[in-house]
């Protein structure tokens, strides 16, 4: 694969589909987006089979100093490799999921979709910091459009709600990437700046400035308020690209760059991410329980579960780290696909009240059993994704701390409750009204979207092994990076044999394997 | 390779009738997978007993690798000693017998081939459970049977009552497996492995060494034991976590047979049993199982011997012989705890299809006030149930023959007194006082149902069938999913002798073949089960060769046991006679009794009708205030102060400011990317000019 620049590419295909999008009709615009998604699935799918594992740190390197100040640098780890597989598998799922659904100015709905996929894609391939800021920032404003003008009834009031939010934490991750360019004297390289110590008691300042920013995007408690409404107004494929891949901005951010560039200070505020990941476990989950509109329900559960990644990523050993990573791969499946299930739903009944639908299992077979793989994957049953990720996360919590890990654990409960509330309000009963029971099942299209995701959500949670070898060597290296500022636990075993002081776990197999 | 098969076959049924279903037809979907259980049975009695003689030895078949990170591996592997092949045989012949019946009594249904594959289903969950060979992956059992279990309470969807039953019975566990999941946790933070015989082996290193837990400092082995057995208490409807069993019931009868009496529900004493080595390091987890099991024991038998719904009544039995399964597990006897899970298997999977045939035969009406008298109409079934009763309540004669319970109750019993102990000593009381709760209860039922005069004019059910029949002579409604458990509006007051008497010209009918055969079976299991397999389960020199490190058999507990007093081994045989006997007198002689003692003692009979209000305590203290919880913390939390400090406040802010055009989408997208591109030439400028 030397040479051909493959992730260039595959940011240039979606801008070359977006632009011819704008001069195509209607069906076709709708064709040049799948096929353009499409090729860049297959690409990623190269891409995929072309990274060697254990190999380079940064595979598929590109490096071009055309902007002066930064620098076209693109590279891809295992990690990020992983949430570009996400990314390419989901969009053209999206483009599916609009296909009938969005009748206004479909030419233009495709190219902000195409445009965003290439933004996606590039906050995940970018090596250069003002690179990734240009991305991460960008991404969103395809994001605001298509709230704004393919949203529901408040997409105003949403759009607004969102830009505030990520406003308020862009310009302070901004100043702090002006002050950390400054402190290497111009070096913007992101690959030097994981290597950079910067000083202590600049840390502190450094980190809760991106902190604000991936907080808001995460996001976590309590800056969250702006998600339920961008899903509840957005279009199904909207909300399935939010959940899915933008909602994963925040925690990579935190991979990449609040851990390994700021060690020390992210051990001594971690409490402020234990504090707020817990407040937000339970306090979304109850919320969602009480919940009357679907997508609002599945927008809160969101919360609860990106408050996994949060725990897992800082509980500074590699189960917590592995754990976030997987809850972030199979949120962003899950929860697009129960996404999808609403959005099935509503194209037919145009309702998301929770109260108009019922009894669906009855003339709609095949969704119920869908959605009830998705179900199950959301509240963690063993042999899908989501126990992976949530098992992995919470043990490595309980290394951290055994008080995060017991509040923690009890969103297994509350996650139970709220899904299964849903699918039997749902799917389940009688039929409460004509039109719901008149509805027909999947038709080809969504039976191969759905179908698609289960089966990628059922390997995950069979064969993890797949999606974890690739991270490996790059949590090992965060490890080997962040392991001296580990904070201790409050679970040390005391063998009166022995008399040996705490014990430390899995933090000393940092190493890469 | 025979184990691989005797796990996968199920789950390859389950596939081909779930996907299949209505493309293949009832038939086809019905044949593949009592099939494939047949299969998996006739596999499973061969290695159960090649461990009996011996030929067969510990083994471990690896199937592929699970989850790798770090320390952790967790692999997908199948592990076989003496005691998976105990619950391989227990659950193959169980759920073979239980396919089988379902043919019969789901005959009306229409979605069989959706039944079929959940059952299907949950054997194989079941299945993975038992041979698992670390936690991970029973917990991946313990969750699979708890999905299918979720799936076939709920199997008739369009009841709400259902619907709630087994929404219940999903989150409930859930309380279980949150202990259970806190248990992986420190099991994995101590010995650095989940494997579970890596673990049996380092447990006793590790006796005496403390460990941080929310702030305070516990005994490790106790504290791992306890949380562990937390989730066994949700599994296995242990008191405080035992109020979705009942309710289960609304599943098809079947379902109650298999799952929530002869198989899942007894995951959590198989998990105690299997990690038998460790519960041993710690006497105060052991103290807990012991003390738990005892008072499950006495509160489900006290609130079996008051209720009406025949499902119930067995419902409330299996919570009660549950806790005398934890009881011996807690003493040390985990031997006579297999074992009693063994018979209790058989004979009370015996008794729910027995209850699911008179079901069958009284329309689908399922209170007992409204039986009497089915003696003569329906004689097969009441053969299979006499044997059923027989083996709960323990009839026997020491050394000549007894019924399966007399072997493995009176071994539970016994043990108890054997271990010595002042909670020991408690739990042997307890077991005698259940035990003579059992009897009653058992024979009431059997009174209630087979003798005296037939009540049938009383039942809704029994006069719908009779007015179709007779009058406009439609098709009527057969679906046995008219089945409506614990919902039941009649007034509870009223005493058996109140309900008019009387057959409403209504003839039941004894069910099909396939309903009897299973039943057939396991009556002979109900009789013969606890004198053939006393040896290998009790019997201390035999029992020791068989289990061979599988449990941790305590041989010496097992030799006292066996030379108690002569007084403490009839204990359990009297008790049984007297329960006998009050049954007698207040259910076939003087009938007027029950009604008088209602009436006498009114509080005491509505707290055990109530089951001791435990619905009802939980909906104040847990369900009310979560929601009551979620409903401030939206509108209060997120609307009142978020919101309304956070965006909409600033939105007030900038509306002042007037800065905003009032085209306001757009003009957030520009600020948002000229503040943007601002920020960028500021950063280009200021790194030019430095």
């Amino acid at each position: 694969m030397t040479g051909f620049p493959i992730l260039s590419v595959m940011l240039l295909v979606p801008v070359v589909g977006a632009v011819a999008c704008l001069f195509a009709s209607a069906s076709g615009a709708r064709w040049i987006a799948l096929i353009a998604t499409l090729l860049d699935l297959l690409l990623g799918i190269l891409l995929w089979y072309g990274y060697q594992i254990g190999g380079e740190q940064w595979q598929f390197t590109e490096y071009n100093r055309t902007f002066g100040l930064f620098a076209w640098a693109l590279g891809i780890d295992g990690i990020a490799l992983m949430l570009i597989m996400l990314s390419v598998f989901l969009m053209p799922i999206c483009i599916l999921a609009s296909w009938a659904s969005i009748e206004r100015r479909v030419p233009e709905y495709m190219a902000y979709f195409l445009i965003m996929e290439t933004m996606m894609l590039g906050v995940f391939m970018a090596q250069d910091i003002f690179l990734f800021y240009i991305f991460f920032e960008a991404g969103l404003i395809p994001m605001f459009l298509i709230i704004g003008i393919w949203g529901g009834a408040e997409r105003i009031y949403a759009s607004y709600k969102f830009f505030l939010y990520t406003f308020f934490g862009s310009v302070l991750m901004l100043v702090a990437m002006l002050w950390m360019v400054n402190f290497t004297h111009g070096d913007t390289y992101i690959p030097h700046l994981l290597v950079t110590d910067f000083p202590r008691q600049a840390q502190t300042w450094l980190w809760l400035a991106f902190f604000a920013s991936f907080a808001v995007k995460m996001p976590m408690w309590p800056v969250h308020t702006w998600l339920p409404d961008a899903h509840v107004q957005a279009p199904t494929a909207g909300s399935v690209i939010l959940a899915g891949v933008l909602l994963k901005l925040g925690g990579y951010g935190f991979l990449r760059f609040s851990l390994p560039m700021f060690p020390q200070a992210s051990a001594q505020l971690v409490w402020i991410i234990f504090g707020l990941s817990l407040i937000a476990i339970v306090y979304t989950s109850l919320v969602a329980l009480v919940q009357r509109d679907m997508k609002k329900l599945i927008a809160y559960s969101s919360v609860a579960h990106m408050a996994f990644v949060t725990i897992g990523i800082f509980a500074f050993n590699r189960q917590g780290m592995e754990g976030a990573l997987i809850v972030m791969l199979s949120h962003g499946l899950v929860s697009g696909a129960l996404f999808l299930c609403v959005g099935v739903v509503y194209d037919r009944m145009h309702t998301r009240e929770i109260d108009r639908y019922g009894g669906l299992a009855n003339n709609m077979p095949a969704y119920a059993l869908l959605f009830m793989v998705f179900t199950m994957a959301s509240v963690g049953l063993p042999g899908t994704a989501g126990f992976v990720g949530e098992f992995l996360s919470l043990i490595g919590s309980y290394h951290a701390s055994t008080f995060v890990a017991a509040v923690a654990t009890t969103g297994i409960i509350l996650g139970a409750a709220y899904m299964l509330y849903l699918y039997w309000r749902v799917v389940y009963g009688t039929s409460r009204n004509a039109d719901a029971a008149a509805m027909p099942d999947l038709n080809p299209r969504e039976y191969v979207s759905l179908g698609a995701i289960a089966l990628v959500v059922m390997w995950m949670g069979i064969y993890p092994e797949s999606f974890l070898a690739p991270m490996r060597s790059d949590v090992g290296l965060l490890m080997a990076r962040v392991a001296s500022a580990a904070p201790k636990s409050d679970s040390a075993l005391v063998t009166p044999a022995l008399a040996a002081p705490a014990k430390q776990i899995s933090t000393a197999a940092g190493g890469a394997h | 390779m025979n184990v691989l098969l005797i796990v996968f076959l199920p789950l390859l049924a389950a596939i081909v009738a779930g996907f299949g279903n209505r493309m293949i037809g009832n038939t086809a979907a019905k044949l593949v997978t009592t099939g494939a259980l047949f299969g998996s049975l006739a596999l499973s009695w061969p290695l159960f007993i090649g461990f009996m003689t011996g030929a067969e030895a510990s083994q471990l078949h690896p199937v592929l690798d699970w989850i790798h990170s770090g320390d952790l591996q967790v692999n997908w592997a199948l592990r076989v000693d003496s005691l998976t092949a105990v619950m391989l045989v227990v659950v193959t012949t169980v759920s073979a017998l239980v396919h089988l019946y379902s043919w019969g009594y789901m005959a009306e249904d229409d979605s069989q081939p959706r039944f079929f594959a959940y059952l299907s289903l949950f054997t194989f969950a079941m299945l993975m459970l038992v041979t698992s060979d670390n936690l991970v992956q029973m917990f991946f059992g313990w969750e699979g049977v708890g999905l299918a279990s979720y799936l076939l309470i709920g199997f008739w969807y369009h009841k709400p009552s259902a619907n709630a039953a087994a929404l219940k019975a999903f989150v409930v566990n859930r309380v279980g497996d949150f202990g259970f999941s806190l248990g992986i946790f420190a099991t994995f933070l101590v010995f650095g492995t989940v494997s579970i015989p890596a673990i049996l082996t380092a447990a006793p290193h590790m006796a005496g060494s403390t460990i941080g837990f929310l702030g305070q400092r516990f005994d490790t082995m106790t504290l791992i034991c306890i949380l562990l057995f937390i989730g066994a208490m949700g599994k296995s409807a242990q008191l405080g976590l035992h109020t979705w069993l009942p309710d289960a019931m609304e599943g098809p009868t079947p379902v109650s047979a298999l799952i929530h009496a002869a198989t899942m529900v007894t995951a959590g004493v198989f998990m105690v049993s299997r990690l038998s080595p460790m519960f041993q390091t710690s006497a105060t987890a052991m103290g807990v199982v012991v003390f738990v099991g005892a008072i499950t024991a006495l509160f489900a038998a006290t609130v079996g011997t008051v209720q009406n719904d025949i499902k119930r009544v067995i419902a409330y039995s299996t919570c009660s012989q549950l806790g005398y399964m934890f009881m011996a597990a807690g003493v040390g006897a985990y031997g006579a705890s297999m074992f009693h899970l063994f018979t209790h298997a058989f004979f009370k999977a015996l008794l729910f299809l027995g209850a699911g045939s008179v079901i069958h035969a009284m329309h689908h009406e399922q209170d007992m006030r409204f039986y009497g008298g089915l003696r003569k109409q329906i004689p097969y079934t009441f053969w299979a149930m006499m044997a059923g009763t027989l083996a709960i309540t323990g009839v026997g004669v020491e050394g000549v023959f007894g019924f399966a319970g007399f072997y493995s109750k009176d071994a539970i019993i016994e043990s108890t007194f054997a271990a010595g102990t002042g909670l020991g000593r408690f739990a042997f009381a307890i077991g005698v006082f259940a035990a003579l709760l059992t009897s009653f209860y058992s024979w009431r039922l059997m009174f209630l149902t087979f003798f005296g005069e037939p009540r049938w004019a009383g039942s809704e059910h029994i006069q719908h069938a009779v007015h179709d029949a007779h009058g406009h002579g439609h098709e009527h409604d057969d679906r046995p999913d008219a089945e409506d458990a614990g919902h039941d509006t009649r007034p509870h007051e009223a005493g058996a002798g109140e309900v008019p008497t009387g057959t409403a010209g209504y003839h039941p009918h004894e069910s099909p073949l396939t309903i009897l055969l299973p039943l057939l079976v396991l009556s002979i299991g109900a009789i013969f089960a606890g004198m053939a397999f006393a040896p290998i389960f009790i019997e201390p020199e035999s029992a020791a060769r068989f289990w061979a490190g599988a449990i941790a058999f305590n041989h010496e507990l097992a030799e006292t046991a066996h030379h108690l007093p002569l007084i403490v081994k009839l204990t359990p045989g009297i008790v049984m006679v007297i329960g006998f006997l009050i049954a007698l007198q207040v259910y076939v002689r003087r009938t007027d009794l029950a009604g008088r003692f209602v009436g006498q003692f009114g509080p005491l009979h509505a707290f055990l009708l109530n089951k001791w209000y435990f619905d009802e305590l939980y909906n104040v203290v847990f369900i009310r205030p979560a929601l009551w919880l979620g409903r401030i913390f939206w509108k209060k939390g997120d609307e009142a102060v978020i919101d309304r400090f956070g965006p909409d406040g600033a939105a007030t802010v900038v509306r002042f400011g007037n800065v905003l055009t009032a085209r306001l989408q757009t003009g957030y997208l520009y600020t948002y990317a000229l503040v943007m591109l601002l920020g960028l030439a500021a950063a280009a400028t200021w790194a030019m000019a430095r």
